[in-house]
């Protein structure tokens, strides 16, 4: 489970070792769950594990083998995974500074953004340690995934339903933590978040999945007032990174 | 199956793509404070409405009680700053004892 101790970092940051440790079972254990679906679904074992290597998205890997086992055809299949996939751009934006400047870091590091591991970066309280935690977190991550869906494509139906241990509660509750320490502290971003959560959630069953969560992004109309506050902190120091999320 | 393959490496290159926008746009095009600012705010959005989704609906639909009562026992131990392995553990047990108690 704690193969990024193995790292350099993950030596000097035993905490966020501990801390990412949880969100890689939980995503193994996942990803279990998804090789075990596609291929009891009727897809050959390397779908899901291929694609677990090249496209690492859960959401938008399991809407993909969704429709293709519904028989909605690869365009369809494609196209909702790529919908839903269109919110890592925004991700990759915000977590561009922490991924770093070499040719090979943006290459490698961009393949690694997901929603876990920049809610885990954006977390983190100064620049050193949020790219710390992006890579320890996106390293493991993409390890424990990918092995969660070899061994779930091998194991096939033996596993039984992973709702029973709750497992589709410990997501949204670990984005709750790492989001708290941001919303604590600025109350503008609380009302956008409010705001485009609402409006995520009441277009939910009317839209396509993955246009939801960028409807939210209409709540940043309301960010207005309190980032205006912050525009004249940012422009006393050097970088607006000082002040953001964290 | 080559349509499969066709399927997944579409799906592998446009997501690749848009993971690139940022790494490949920083340190080319200097964005101003106020935008930074906004994409910073806009990852929080969205981490924030995709938990929120993610806590009550399932497939386009209401996931459920047993869920959004686990993701609360989850956010309440974070308000109260408790330790992330009680965070996490804590929402996937209530979860699983809603469950098992027959709440779905």
């Amino acid at each position: 489970m704690r193969t990024a101790e193995r790292t350099p970092e993950g030596a000097r940051y035993p905490e966020l070792v501990r801390d990412a440790s949880l969100v890689w079972l939980a995503s193994g254990v996942v990803g279990v769950s998804f090789g075990a679906i596609a291929v009891t679904g009727g897809l050959p074992m390397w779908v899901p594990v291929v694609m677990s290597l090249v496209v690492y998205a859960g959401s938008a890997q399991f809407s993909a083998v969704g429709v293709l086992l519904a028989g909605g055809g690869p365009v369809a299949a494609a196209a909702t995974g790529l919908l839903l996939n269109t919110r890592t751009a925004a991700f990759s934006l915000a977590v561009a500074e922490t991924v770093g400047r070499g040719r090979l870091a943006r290459l490698l590091g961009a393949h690694l953004v997901t929603d876990e591991t920049v809610a885990f970066a954006l977390a983190q309280p100064d620049p050193v340690r949020r790219r710390a935690a992006f890579w320890i977190s996106g390293l493991g991550l993409f390890a424990v995934w990918n092995a969660g869906v070899l061994v779930g494509a091998l194991a096939g139906s033996a596993l039984g339903d992973t709702g029973t241990y709750g497992l589709d509660a410990a997501f949204p509750a670990v984005l709750v933590a790492l989001v708290l320490p941001a919303l604590r502290e600025d109350a503008a971003l609380r009302r956008s978040a409010l705001l485009g959560s609402a409006l995520a959630l009441a277009v939910t069953p009317a839209v396509p999945a993955g246009l939801p969560v960028l409807a939210a992004l209409a709540g940043l109309a309301v960010y207005g007032r309190g980032g205006a506050k912050g525009t004249g902190r940012g422009r006393g120091g050097e970088r607006a990174d000082g002040r953001d999320t964290a | 199956m080559s349509a499969t393959v066709a399927m997944i490496l579409a799906l592998a290159v446009g997501t690749y793509a848009f993971r690139l926008v940022g790494p490949v746009l920083h340190g080319r095009v200097e964005l101003p404070v106020r935008v930074r600012e906004f994409l910073s705010a806009g990852a929080v959005v969205l981490l924030v409405a995709l938990l929120a989704t993610g806590a009550w609906t399932e497939g386009g639909g209401f996931a459920g009680w047993a869920r959004p009562a686990g993701v609360l026992v989850g956010g309440v131990l974070a308000w109260l700053r408790a330790p992330f392995v009680f965070v996490v553990l804590g929402a996937a047990g209530a979860t699983a004892v809603l469950r098992a108690a027959g709440v779905a």
